[in-house]
């Protein structure tokens, strides 16, 4: 379970980019979050896995709170915190393989990591999920050379490779093509049941939001004002979430 | 999930086992082999340390009591660049219309590309020995070496450069009637001369560097007031001109950085 | 409606203004003043100047034709100089990699060690590799080991600059994936640094290796081993034609080494 309370992230003097938020996410549903740009979906989900340290507030992971860990426990924190982004994020000039096990790296040795020597129940498990998502004849090409679908699903396995505890998911089909970005938004929905996962997913195309999530949270200018089933997101609530600009709200704060 | 795969290793870099092996096998040899059989006294390489105390403590702190000497061993190094830079960016030319495919024929292309790979060759302090044996000590002989260096490097950049130009603007001058030396000025000049005077700007900055190694081999300038302060076991006066010149490279070395960005 | 020339109040034509025409002017006449001042000024003998096509023909002349007699032992010490371009290339790259690491604004550990990297780059670039050798001929004596070692010194601000510069450039976003997944600092390095700038890596390599051929055929004139002191033996000793056969074993060597390295540059890359 994920519990956020009372989180505010504030850039320097600015306004805050989040605004006393509070959410929770149970379960293994998805969920996924929408509102304009500048709205502070992209600062949330970085707050959770602390890409971005949160200003104050708390952030709680079946039961560990994240906000104060450092080092050494950030890291083993982080390790079950899967994340998905929009520009992909793999490393170019890389095998699939490679990319993949990166997401082993927080369990894996330094001497296992240099000499790509992965454990054997690593290499079965990446070859799964890889079959799973349609990849697996890619293991040895590099990843500069696949389609963005294909590295999409790269960087979905890297994330599931962690064996998060929750899948964070930035934009993740904002750089895809209509059809491979359904692809894509299918896969996080079904793996989100095969796996029993919660997954939190950043999204720009409402139509997409709506079809496959269970749940839509709607920001606007750092605060929550939608919270409910697909159903409800009604024309009158979208205009509330897409209405005005940030600019006329949070005055000079920075961006997301 | 049809078959269970458990093991993989990263496709290697040379495909081919044998002359992967054969690669690995070669370094190893080769950096064994070469180390263990240099001919190195061992025994002198030791004291090192002892000498390099010696020489620091002699060093610091550094001495610039003979400011006279270095002032003047610096002018007459930007004598020597400035001279250099002009003669060798002067020269460069006709050599880089020689070396250029699509203006020289065979047999002068060959023998215009012939001077730039010579000129490259040589190190500047091999030439500037030559220099000095042939017109005496002084910065006569690190004026012709630089002169030298710099049309091994402006002629071979000026002749890549003749070769990319746009041979539009040439035809359009021949059909308009024009003498093969007017076609010269209103359409291959202006295609060169704002790469030629970046490159000239670069070249003097080149030079003044290489103005302070030559003169260790005799040919004038502040590397002679180096190899004279080295050579007397004067180590503070050694460090004030190895500063002085460190100094001197890194303003010049902005200044023309700035010059060029200026230009383009 | 007014047309375009009485609009920017113009109706003829120059290529430059009369303000840069007078810039240009005055540049060329400052180029001219300090060409002036360099002639008048520099301790030249001008009989000598005057006398020097001659003098050089002379030279070479006297060189013409090579003698190859010694053409064994020449090729065994042109051996030595590749040796001493090849170790000290080898160690420089070793010894770069943590000084680009430590100079690279995005992976320096903090300011100090940012100021420390950049220290060791400029002082290494600025003092050539002859002077470089001058002192460590002076510390370790005649030999191999300082022309290693000189060529090392100067060859790190080389490689260690370049390979910074292309630390700094890499694409951030691979290495902020890595973080999220709870890896620890130095595997980040290792699986999103390291691949992004290996291929920079192997091309400064190269071109160092090329620039240090031609560096360590020097060397020998101060001391510091390799084909110099056998070039410096025969220039003492005015045996032109033995020089000639050096000069040209140098040129052979030079681009065999340009070569070498073009080749491994499109393999590599």
């Amino acid at each position: 379970m994920l519990k956020i309370t009372d989180l505010v992230k504030r850039y320097g003097d600015g306004d805050p980019v989040l605004k006393n938020l509070d959410l929770t996410i149970e379960g293994e549903s998805v969920v996924s979050i929408i509102g304009s740009s500048g709205a502070g979906k992209s600062t949330l989900l970085r707050c959770i896995n602390r890409l971005v340290e949160p200003t104050s507030g708390s952030i709680n992971l079946n039961g560990v709170e994240l906000t104060n860990l450092r080092g050494r426990n950030l890291r083993a924190a982080r390790r079950k915190i899967g994340m998905v982004f929009q520009g992909f994020n793999l490393v170019d000039r890389l095998t699939v393989m490679e990319n993949v096990q990166s997401g082993r790296l927080g369990y894996i040795s330094t001497w296992a990591a240099m000499t790509r020597r992965y454990p054997k129940e690593d290499i079965r498990r990446a070859f799964q999920l890889m079959e799973r998502v349609g990849i697996a004849q890619y293991a040895n090409t590099r990843a500069d050379q696949l389609s963005g679908g294909e590295r999409q699903r790269v960087g979905v396995v890297r994330a599931l490779m962690q064996e998060p505890d929750i899948l964070l998911a930035d934009e993740p089909t904002a750089s895809l093509d209509p059809k491979t970005s359904e692809q894509i938004m299918g896969l996080l929905r079904d793996l989100a049941g095969e796996l029993k996962l919660p997954v939190l997913i950043n999204i720009h195309n409402v139509t997409e939001a709506k079809e496959y999530t269970d749940r839509i949270v709607g920001m606007r200018y750092g605060r929550i004002i939608f919270d409910d089933k697909p159903d409800m997101l009604d024309q009158a609530a979208m205009d509330e979430i897409y209405a005005g600009s940030p600019h006329a709200d949070r005055g000079k704060a920075g961006a997301t | 999930m049809s078959i269970e795969r458990d093991t993989w290793t990263k496709p290697p870099f040379i495909a081919n086992p044998a002359l992967r092996w054969a690669v690995y096998l070669g370094v190893i040899a080769y950096f064994g082999w070469v180390g263990m059989n240099m001919p190195i006294d061992w025994e002198r390489v030791s004291e090192g340390i002892g000498r390099a105390g010696k020489i620091f403590s002699g060093a610091f702190p550094p001495s610039f009591e003979r400011s006279q000497l270095l002032i003047d061993g610096f002018l007459e190094s930007l004598k020597i660049a400035v001279l250099a830079t002009a003669g060798g960016v002067l020269l460069s030319i006709p050599i880089a219309f020689m070396a250029a495919s699509n203006m020289a024929p065979r047999p002068i292309f060959y023998l215009g590309r012939a001077i730039i790979i010579i000129a490259r060759s040589f190190h500047p302090v091999i030439v500037a020995i030559l220099f000095v044996k042939a017109v005496g000590f002084g910065p006569f002989a690190g004026v012709l070496t630089l002169v030298v260096y710099s049309i091994g490097f402006v002629a071979k950049m000026l002749a890549e450069r003749i070769e990319e130009i746009d041979f539009g603007q040439v035809e359009a001058m021949r059909a308009a009637g024009a003498p093969y030396l007017s076609t010269l000025i209103y359409a291959i000049f202006p295609q060169i001369i704002p790469r030629q005077i970046g490159l000239s700007i670069y070249q003097l900055d080149s030079n003044l560097r290489a103005s302070a190694v030559v003169g260790l081999v005799g040919a004038g300038g502040i590397g002679a007031t180096l190899a004279n302060a080295f050579g007397r076991y004067d180590y503070d006066f050694a460090l004030a001109i190895t500063i002085v010149i460190v100094g001197v490279i890194l303003l010049s070395e902005a200044i023309s950085g700035i010059i060029r960005k200026r230009i383009q | 409606m007014t047309s375009l020339s009485e609009q920017f109040g113009r109706d003829e034509w120059a290529r430059f203004t009369l303000k840069q025409r007078m810039m240009r002017y005055a540049i060329l006449l400052g180029c001219g003043l300090v060409i002036a001042w360099a002639l008048t000024s520099i301790e030249v003998i001008w009989p000598w100047v005057w006398g020097a096509p001659e003098q050089i023909g002379d030279l070479f002349g006297r060189m013409y034709p090579p003698d190859p007699s010694n053409l064994a032992s020449i090729l065994a010490v042109l051996w030595d100089t590749v040796n001493i371009a090849t170790f000290a290339t080898a160690f420089a790259v070793l010894l770069s990699l943590p000084v680009a690491y430590i100079s690279a604004q995005n992976t320096t550990p903090n300011r100090a060690t940012l100021w420390l990297g950049r220290l060791i780059l400029v002082t290494s670039r600025s003092v050539n590799t002859i002077i470089w050798a001058l002192l460590f001929v002076a510390i370790f004596g005649p030999g191999v080991v300082a022309g290693i070692i000189a060529i090392m010194f100067r060859s790190i601000g080389f490689i260690g600059k370049l390979l910074g510069e292309a630390i700094e450039e890499i694409d951030k976003r691979p290495v902020e994936a890595l973080e999220a997944t709870g890896a620890s600092r130095f595997k980040v390095i290792l699986y999103a640094i390291v691949p992004q700038v290996m291929p920079t890596f192997w091309a400064v390599a190269i071109l160092r290796w090329d620039i240090n051929l031609r560096e360590s055929t020097v060397l020998g004139l101060v001391g510091a081993g390799g084909i110099g002191i056998v070039l410096q033996g025969a220039i003492d000793t005015f045996n032109w034609p033995e020089v000639a056969t050096i000069l040209l074993a140098i040129i052979a060597l030079v681009i065999i080494g340009e070569v070498i390295s073009a080749f491994l540059r499109r393999r590599i890359l």
